[in-house]
């Protein structure tokens, strides 16, 4: 699967959660370029500030709250939770009828005329990113495009278009050298940390921050491209073919020429004895 | 008089427990059609934290290797050529090919686009253990089902058909146990994507070769069971001597197994293994019940020619361990800390014990109506392997 391919030049978000408002804006754009339908919601239904619950069907992108204590004050902190649109991604991987394409530029697309529902990729997604339709009959799976048919016009993602202050996007080796002299610049104001530089071996989604990433609610992710580990497996298929299939029908033609010597041997035993039984 | 009340009276005659059968079937359909009327989301449990419930767990991924019989005993009866045991064949066919049968169901009423199912073929994609195990489900039913069909051609006479499928008949066995080889293993390629979601007690890289090795003991148990109800209910003569050979056969399987486990749990699994009591306990379980204790039992030689105890070791033992072992791959283990605990709904349930009762029904019906019992077709030489005549001893 992993081809090595120069990843510098994707299209990647890079996010500082320290300059980020909480605000939303990024929620709203993501609605209304995307048409997706409105959700019924509770203000503090979720975590905190946080509104709707969790992504959904309806909601592909939406800023995760967290209340947490920290040294005897109670605190809060937020991200922006989104496709991370991998490297290499599981999703593209496992999906049986390549619904999921990566395509050249970054974003990690999904063509909804291919999918047949099996869900598999919200087993495989190390980030729980893709959603399904559950209130339908003949349900398919949702997720952020990355605003593929933005990108392709020139234009940037609707969220990144909309964030006043925290989003930064261009290419992936540009968003890794700013992110890296953001670090160097101010190192008390942040978290000695990328996530996403190499998270699922690496992703199309940087972050920073200025608390714990697993505080934040960010997983851990391992660092190895998941589809390696599949692969692992699933490369000595035709071998494992070749080998079963081949070795039974090895025996079965060995067992069935003994079974053959065994039976014209006592043929000709009968034959003889029955020329001696003819002799006067 | 009409043909519908040909088959009203027929059903009437059934013995009660048929008649139940019918009845758990017909619930089982209802709720499918529920499913398509209102959607997964209303008539099930599962959620985006859940994608995959009871269907995946129950009628894919476990029901999967207990359909595994037919694959094994063909290729021990027809390849190492142990003709004494072509008698329990037959009935095993029909098994695998129901069991398949209706994996097939329990996929499509899980998958969202069932219609689409044939996209599978036009967008293939190799990377996905997900496309492998569809083409490899879909040619083993079809391998199963011509296997199947001899039996029901020498019912309505069609000799020309069956003098091909008797041609085709070792071709059909070599090639049905190579793909089985595939789908039973690549089924625990499934969770090897499943990084740092399935716990460390069941991830490891070996997965799919320990997924295949148990499905092989899991298939002759399964046989065992079946040759002794068979016995029981339908009045077939007692196999106890023929299962002595495949229970001579199952320790070795079992011992390789719990061997590679011992290996992968301490050689290839990150750590940390026993943090999650719930989980350890459940593991402790599986290895206890369902392999360690069979195997014990299987090295016996008291127990592997008992009826009452092939039985028991077979079925009660190694099946629920079996069992126990894919849901606690498919589901406990991938239950992550505080995290909400899922549950069938009835719709999920209904269907589920709907396609455990249609299996034994139609197995039933078919051994009524068609010979699979009665198989004994000129020209197979009965004659006994010399390595068998060590059992026969053993009895005296």
């Amino acid at each position: 699967m992993s081809t090595a391919r120069d990843m510098s030049e994707q299209r990647t978000f890079l996010i500082d959660l320290t300059k980020c408002t909480g605000c939303r804006g990024c929620q709203v754009a993501c609605k209304q370029w995307n048409q997706m339908e409105a959700e019924k919601t509770t203000f503090f239904k979720g975590q905190g500030y946080q509104n709707p619950a969790a992504l959904s069907e309806h909601t592909l992108t939406a800023i995760q709250f967290r209340d947490y204590f920290h040294e005897g004050k109670n605190e809060f902190a937020f991200y922006k939770a989104m496709c991370m649109h991998c490297n290499d991604p599981a999703c593209v991987s496992v999906c049986p009828v390549s619904a999921f394409i990566k395509t050249p530029e970054g974003p990690v697309i999904y063509d909804a005329k291919r999918c047949i529902g099996c869900r598999f990729c919200m087993i495989a997604c190390p980030f729980g990113i893709p959603r399904y339709q559950w209130s339908k009959a003949l349900p398919l799976v949702v997720k952020c495009t990355g605003c593929y048919s933005r990108i392709k016009e020139g234009l940037i993602p609707a969220c990144a278009k909309a964030c006043p202050t925290a989003i930064t996007y261009g290419g992936r080796q540009e968003m890794i050298n700013e992110a890296n002299r953001r670090l160097t610049v101010r190192p008390g104001k942040y978290m000695n940390r990328i996530y996403g530089l190499e998270e699922a071996g690496g992703t199309s989604v940087l972050y920073l921050s200025a608390v714990p990433f697993d505080e934040l609610g960010f997983r851990n992710v391992t660092r190895r491209p998941l589809p390696s580990r599949t692969w692992a497996a699933l490369r000595f298929v035709p071998a494992a073919f070749i080998t079963m299939g081949g070795s039974l029908a090895f025996i079965s033609w060995l067992t069935h020429r003994k079974e053959k010597i065994r039976r014209e041997k006592e043929m000709n035993e009968a034959e003889k004895t029955s020329h001696k039984e003819d002799r006067p | 008089m009409t043909a519908m009340k040909r088959v009203v009276l027929e059903i009437q005659g059934y013995h009660l427990f048929l008649r139940i059968l019918i009845a758990l079937v017909g619930a089982g359909f209802c709720a499918a059609i529920g499913r398509f009327a209102f959607g997964l989301g209303a008539t099930t449990n599962l959620n985006d934290t859940y994608p995959w419930g009871l269907w995946i767990s129950f009628d894919v991924v476990t029901s999967v290797p207990l359909a595994a019989g037919a694959f094994v005993l063909g290729a021990i009866v027809h390849c190492f050529h142990i003709k004494k045991l072509e008698p329990l064949v037959r009935p095993a066919i029909v098994t695998g090919f129901l069991g398949y049968s209706l994996v097939c169901i329990g996929l499509l009423l899980d998958l969202g686009q069932p219609q689409r199912g044939w996209h599978v073929f036009a967008y293939p994609n190799l990377h996905s253990p997900m496309f492998e195990v569809a083409l490899c489900v879909m040619s083993y039913t079809t391998v199963a089902l011509l296997e199947f069909l001899a039996p029901v051609c020498e019912k309505f006479g069609f000799h020309l058909p069956l003098r091909v499928l008797r041609t085709l008949e070792l071709p059909l066995i070599v090639l049905g146990a190579a793909i089985a080889t595939l789908h039973q293993s690549t089924i625990g390629t499934f969770f090897l994507i499943a990084v740092d979601k399935l716990h460390n007690l069941w991830y490891n890289p070996i997965l799919p070769l320990l997924f295949w090795i148990s499905a092989v003991f899991t298939g002759m148990c399964i046989i065992i069971i079946e040759a002794v109800m068979v016995h029981r209910y339908l009045k077939q003569p007692d196999e106890t001597e023929l299962l002595a050979t495949l229970t001579r056969i199952i320790p070795w399987f079992l011992g390789i197994y719990l061997a590679l486990k011992i290996f992968a749990l301490f050689y290839l699994s990150e750590r940390p293994l026993f943090d999650r009591p719930v989980l350890t306990a459940l593991f402790a379980i599986e290895m206890v019940a369902g392999i360690i204790i069979p195997f014990i039992m299987f090295l016996q030689k008291r127990i592997r020619t008992d009826g009452v105890m092939q039985l028991r070791a077979a079925g009660l033992v190694v099946m629920f361990g079996l069992v126990l072992n894919r849901f606690n791959v498919s589901m406990f283990g991938m239950i992550q800390k505080n995290q909400q605990i899922y549950y069938p709904s009835l719709v999920e349930s209904v269907v589920t014990i709907g396609i455990i009762a249609a299996h034994i029904l139609f197995f039933a019906l078919i051994a009524r109506y068609f010979p699979i019992f009665e198989h004994h077709p000129e020209g197979v030489d009965y004659t006994i392997p010399d390595r068998f005549r060590r059992i026969k001893k053993s009895f005296a």
